[in-house]
């Protein structure tokens, strides 16, 4: 049935992604350290700072 | 100087990087498997597409753009690094604490310890297509290389997780109810 002999079988592949999506979810659910937000409000006001010198 | 002025005025494209970076953290913590160097990974990447912003094609996939940014820096860190075995949030014991249930779900943690062990390349992949959905071949523009990479990496990946997780051991029950067929046909024999 399948092409390729490693490849797992429709049912096997759908529990994994599942699953997997569940990780997904369950970690971008969390909240965002501050120090994201701050990182690029610092990367923002260098930019404004330094105008258009590299 | 009109660049960064009209950049100021209008909509900064760069204010969108605050929208990934949830999956920018969430697809860090599946190359880096460790919290704390996830974070910094995400950090030095951000730093570096704020920096090449103009190297991003508006219009394009900023997300794919970021990835790949994420993933050369985790690449390029350790090629630098060496083969130094990482610091993995969890080691994968074998023996699951749950067995998968009916549908096969697994409790998270099992399931991401064994994720933890597959080969960078196959967590990537697996990652990219499984929990994100994405098309091999976007997968494969993400990774810079093919899709038929990207297509036997995944696979192996999911046949190696099913392998480690027992999920293909949910048929073989179904069709012997454990232990139940095993008796039946013990005192069948008998009787017969």
């Amino acid at each position: 049935m399948s092409e390729q002999n490693n490849e797992p079988n429709e049912g096997l592949r759908r529990q994994i992604d599942e699953n997997l999506r569940r990780v997904y979810q369950s970690q971008v659910e969390e909240e965002l350290p501050d120090r994201f937000t701050d990182l690029l409000a610092k990367l923002k006001a260098q930019d404004s700072n330094c105008g258009s010198s590299e | 100087m009109n660049d960064a002025s009209s950049r100021a005025t209008s909509t900064d494209p760069r204010d969108e990087i605050v929208e990934h970076l949830p999956a920018m953290r969430a697809f860090a913590m599946s190359l880096a498997r460790n919290s704390a160097q996830a974070d910094d990974l995400v950090q030095d990447s951000v730093v570096k597409a704020w920096s090449n912003f103009d190297k991003f094609k508006e219009g394009t996939n900023l997300r794919a753009w970021l990835f790949t940014i994420l993933r050369n820096t985790f690449y390029s860190a350790r090629r630098k690094a060496g083969r130094e075995v990482a610091d993995v949030d969890g080691v994968f014991a074998d023996g699951l604490a749950t067995k998968p249930d009916h549908d096969g779900r697994l409790a998270l943690a099992d399931f991401q310890r064994a994720f933890a062990t597959l080969p960078d390349e196959q967590r990537e992949t697996l990652w990219l297509v499984g929990a994100l959905g994405m098309s091999y071949e976007e997968a494969a523009d993400t990774c810079e290389c093919a899709v038929g990479t990207v297509k036997s990496r995944a696979n192996r990946a999911r046949a190696r997780l099913a392998e480690m997780l027992n999920l293909d051991e949910k048929e073989k029950m179904e069709l012997t109810e454990q232990g139940t067929m095993a008796v039946l046909s013990a005192s069948a024999t008998r009787i017969g």
